[in-house]
């Protein structure tokens, strides 16, 4: 079965139900240090080489908050449109060997952020509950047994990720499917690298998704009983995890019984969850302020001084472009997703031809512009709407382009990309109407639909003839003026 | 010798850091084994470290204020390369990769660390004999408990192993065994000292302090290990303390409250003892020119109730560290988290484990509200009590123990009555205050009386000079 057959399966089984979600992100703020002591924050050093006392939780050693993270942390509420407030470290406690105290230093009642949005490219607004500081733990490899925890023979521990600083951003359960919680992470990642709270990388584990999925029927306003599921190193899994795991919890709400609250585990080469474990058996974080530390209050000057110094967020740039080239700010989500927006604009004020400019990034330059400057691009936009290359011709000139730079203009040429000279055409056009005099009387005389076909079977003839240097636009402009006489 | 002086002599060239060593070393070899004061005697560290301040006189270097003058260091502060256990034997064998601040700053000065003194494991008791390696002895009576937690600290310098100590207090911990061993002890302001290398119990009540023979003594190691520090963040921003400049000013004009919550009638279970001291102690101030009058410091009652959920609390959280993952000895298991039990379960002794409970307890989901945010509540009306009392009043006393030294194994069996030993001590750490004990006679059974001077926050001076007075005047009246 193909993709789309699974999909659309899917959607039929999960036919008058609704799937709300809502997503926990952890993102690792990229600070030199660590969020409580000096140690580097670097991915991929020999293991433990990025430890300290304070990492490792060594008796007697205490934290002292790292201000750059507070100042990341803040970029990110004002980013996610949060109030920024006064903000009270707290204990999370929990015994588990990668965290090395047995408690991790979060933020619970008072978190730095609170109560903010997030807008998808499609306009609407994601809540965001709030943004908050924490820790990160360290990382355990289980040796022996496939590397299974109960199966392992041993385990190491790598500290170095022990206290980098994480911003865990809580948004509201607002999602209605895979594609809104894919949607909603690629924004959120862009906002987090643009502003340069993260580097976002999934697959380094600098940005984690938890997920809290729950399902309702149709027209219903009370929330479902959700699961969590944890282990989602992806996008891709993310959209795979939510969809097992709304169809798992219609089967069972279909097959009379109630979803019970799990935290689940998102197990990727099996395409299932696994439960972890219940309502029950959750953990009882005895959270309390954290004595170690004093309140976060940052004062109202340097918030304002972080918020002007905050670069064009996603949203912004994905309205401004829309606004320059005349479309929805959905047509430029990937254009600024790219990063392209700025050469996208500097090539429309350099006169390009803002459609062609919006088609060739989205589909033409997906794997960036290399050598291709706003000036070259322009101009060839124009050399395409004037009718000097065709499509293809223009995508080959394009990628030449990206390859060495250069004028488009003499790529054509080299190319033997000319344009025809339209007296050549004309008499070419003469030429082709008098050897079909029976088609050009049904193109002058027919009704609308005869009259393009017509047209077509005549720019094809054309094209041939002139072995595809003709521009179908002015070909038919030709033809039509003809037809008029 | 006091201390003031040892560091006047090494400095001059006088005496040499060396003989005052060995002089120390000698009582340490004569009467260590009856008191057990220390977990590890670093004898030759410390000569080393004393010829080192010898060639550096010789050198024409100059020396800090402590130059040459032992130190004895309670065995929960991390000292470098040096088995730091907290008494514990959870902790046997961990030699900590670096300095506690306050190792650091008394260094600078040129004291010489004697060694690690026992303590109640992890600082929790007031008799140290809930210690992984045996029981400290009061020196003045081999029969009695030193006090505790710090009984190691405050025996060394009861003992004359070193005219200094370094103490930590949560609850009483300094004060309690400075009173009963008959010696100075000093619980600084909260944040006046790092407690950066301090192994925690309950963070927002432990302050690291000195012990010393005389006022002046105790006076100048807090001048060398106050002051604020980076790597705590609960440490207060200001300049290192200068009590010297004011310590002989006395107490003429200053208005002195003694807290009748705390004391004799207030109280029960202040012996005669004590209580006679405490009206003695009254006269001393009166006569010399202060202004003594009764005070009220309504919820201080409230204070031992507060301070055994609070920090319980804390220490189960401070304490959950130790699973045998990191350091430590681990005692093997089929699974990780039975690995961690065992480890936990072999490694604390009774009293530890009975706080782990009640603090785990008292934060769990449900009573949180009910215990922990009363106790932080009282904590408050504590704090608002002691404010009401310092309009009226620059300082205020009470007695620092209920009793005198008690024989050992009297209070092990019941927790309560053990608890009760820093019945007064406690409300100065909820309210973050500074306080101390000074020496002020003895009893009828011959034993050491403290009396406990009481400050509001940031006023070490002149808690000190009052401390000065009694100690002028104590002996005096006494048979």
């Amino acid at each position: 079965m193909n993709l789309k057959a699974v999909k659309e399966l899917n959607s039929l089984e999960m036919d008058g139900w609704e799937t709300v979600i809502g997503l926990e992100v952890h993102a690792e703020l990229a600070t030199k240090t660590k969020m409580f002591s000096s140690a580097l924050n670097s991915f991929g050093g020999e293991p433990n080489s990025n430890t300290d006392p304070v990492s490792l939780g060594l008796p007697g050693s205490l934290p002292v908050l790292n201000e750059k993270a507070v100042e990341l942390a803040i970029r990110v509420g004002l980013a996610l449109n949060c109030q920024v407030q006064k903000s009270v470290f707290a204990r999370k406690n929990y015994f588990y060997p990668d965290m090395p105290k047995a408690y991790q230093i979060s933020q619970f009642d008072l978190p730095i952020n609170k109560e903010g949005w997030l807008e998808l490219p499609d306009g609407r607004r994601i809540g965001i509950e709030r943004a908050h500081l924490e820790e990160d733990t360290g990382k355990i490899t289980h040796v022996g047994g496939g590397g299974r925890i109960h199966e392992a023979s041993y385990s190491l521990i790598d500290y170095n990720r022990s206290g980098v600083p994480l911003i865990e951003i809580v948004g509201a359960p607002d999602l209605r499917g895979p594609d809104d919680a894919r949607d909603y992470v690629s924004e959120l990642r862009s906002i987090l690298v643009t502003i340069g709270a993260s580097d976002g990388k999934m697959e380094e584990g600098s940005l984690r998704v938890d997920c809290n999925v729950s399902v309702r029927r149709d027209e219903t306003e009370e929330l479902g009983t959700r699961c969590e599921i944890k282990n989602i190193n992806s996008l891709r899994s993310l959209g795979r995890a939510i969809e097992y795991e709304a169809k798992r919890q219609i089967e069972i709400i279909e097959s009379g019984q109630e979803v019970e609250q799990q935290t689940r585990h998102w197990d990727e080469a099996e395409g299932r969850t696994h439960k972890l474990r219940s309502k029950e058996e959750a953990f009882d974080y005895r959270y309390f302020p954290e004595p170690d530390l004093v309140p976060v209050e940052p004062s109202e000057e340097w918030v304002k001084e972080i918020a002007n110094s905050l670069p064009p967020l996603p949203r912004d740039r994905r309205h401004l472009l829309a606004d320059s080239i005349g479309v929805e700010p959905t047509e430029t989500s990937l254009i600024v997703q790219r990063n392209l927006d700025t050469f996208a604009l500097q090539a429309i004020s350099s006169n390009a031809d803002k459609n062609r400019v919006l088609v060739h990034l989205e589909n033409n330059l997906a794997d960036g512009i290399g050598k291709l400057t706003p000036e070259a691009f322009a101009s060839l936009t124009v050399m395409e709407t004037n009718g000097e290359l065709t499509a293809t011709q223009t995508k080959t000139v394009l990628a030449d382009l990206v390859e060495s730079g250069g004028d488009p203009q003499e790529i054509a040429k080299s190319h033997g990309f000319e344009s025809m000279d339209n007296s050549e055409l004309e008499e070419i056009v003469d030429r082709i109407i008098s050897e079909n005099s029976d088609d050009w009387l049904s193109y002058i005389n027919g009704d609308e639909t005869e009259r393009k076909k017509k047209s077509g079977f005549f720019v094809g003839l054309i094209m041939k003839e002139t072995s595809g240097q003709a521009d179908g636009k002015i070909v038919n402009q030709i033809l039509s003026a003809k037809a008029e006489n | 010798m006091e201390a003031t002086e040892i560091a006047e002599k090494v400095s001059s060239g006088e005496v040499s850091a060396r003989s005052v060593v060995e002089h120390h070393i000698e009582t340490i070899n004569k009467i260590e084994s009856d008191v057990n004061a220390f977990n590890l005697v670093t004898a030759e560290q410390a000569l080393i470290d004393a010829d080192e301040i010898d060639s550096k006189i010789a050198s024409g270097e100059t020396l800090g204020p402590l130059a040459g003058v032992p130190i004895s260091i309670k065995d929960n502060l991390c000292t470098r390369g040096v088995e730091t256990t907290c008494s514990s034997k959870i902790l046997e064998g961990w030699k900590p990769p670096y300095n506690a601040t306050v190792i650091e700053k008394l260094k600078e000065a040129g004291a010489v660390v004697m060694g690690k003194t026992n303590l109640d494991e992890f600082a929790m008791g007031s008799s140290t004999e809930n210690s992984a390696f045996g029981p400290t002895r009061n020196p003045h009576n081999l029969e009695l408990v030193p006090g505790g937690s710090s009984g190691g600290s405050a025996a060394a310098v009861a003992a004359g192993f070193s005219p200094l100590a370094l103490g930590s207090d949560t609850g009483g911990s300094i004060r309690q065994p400075a009173a009963l061993c008959g010696v100075v002890g000093v619980k600084p302001t909260y944040g006046r000292v790092s407690r950066y290398g301090l192994v925690a119990f309950a963070s927002s009540l432990d302050q690291v302090g000195p012990f010393a023979n005389t006022v002046s003594d105790a006076a100048l190691t807090l001048e060398v290990i106050s002051g604020h520090d980076p790597r705590d963040s609960t440490s207060i921003p200001e300049k290192p303390l200068n009590i010297s400049e004011v310590l002989n000013q006395g107490v003429d004009g200053m208005r002195i409250g003694v807290i009748e919550e705390l004391s004799g009638k207030g109280l029960e279970g202040i012996s005669p003892d004590v209580s006679s001291r405490v009206e003695e102690a009254i006269k001393v101030f009166s006569n010399a020119g202060a202004i003594v009058e009764s005070a009220s410091v309504p919820a201080s009652i409230y204070g031992l109730s507060a301070y055994y959920v609070i920090a319980p609390a804390e220490a189960s959280s401070n304490l959950a560290r130790y699973d045998g993952i990191r350091f430590g000895p681990r005692t093997e298991a089929a699974t990780t988290a039975e690995t961690m039990t065992a480890t936990r379960t072999k490694g604390f002794g009774d009293e530890v484990k009975r706080r782990i409970m009640l603090g785990t307890y008292a934060l769990s989901a449900g009573y949180y509200d009910a215990y922990y945010g009363k106790s932080q509540r009282v904590r408050t009306l504590i704090m608002n009590d002691f404010a009401k009392a310092y309009e009226k009043f620059d300082i205020l006393i009470s007695p620092t123990a209920p009793t005198t030294a008690f024989p050992l194994g009297d209070k092990t069996a019941d927790p309560m009555q053990m608890y009760l030993q820093d019945v007064c001590t406690i409300p100065s750490n909820l309210a973050g205050h500074p306080a101390m004990s000074v020496p002020f006679g003895f009893g009828e059974d011959g034993m050491p009386v403290g009396i406990q001077i009481l400050a509001p926050a940031m006023a070490e001076r002149e808690m000190f000079q009052a401390a000065k007075v009694l100690e002028s005047e104590s002996g005096k009246g006494i048979e």
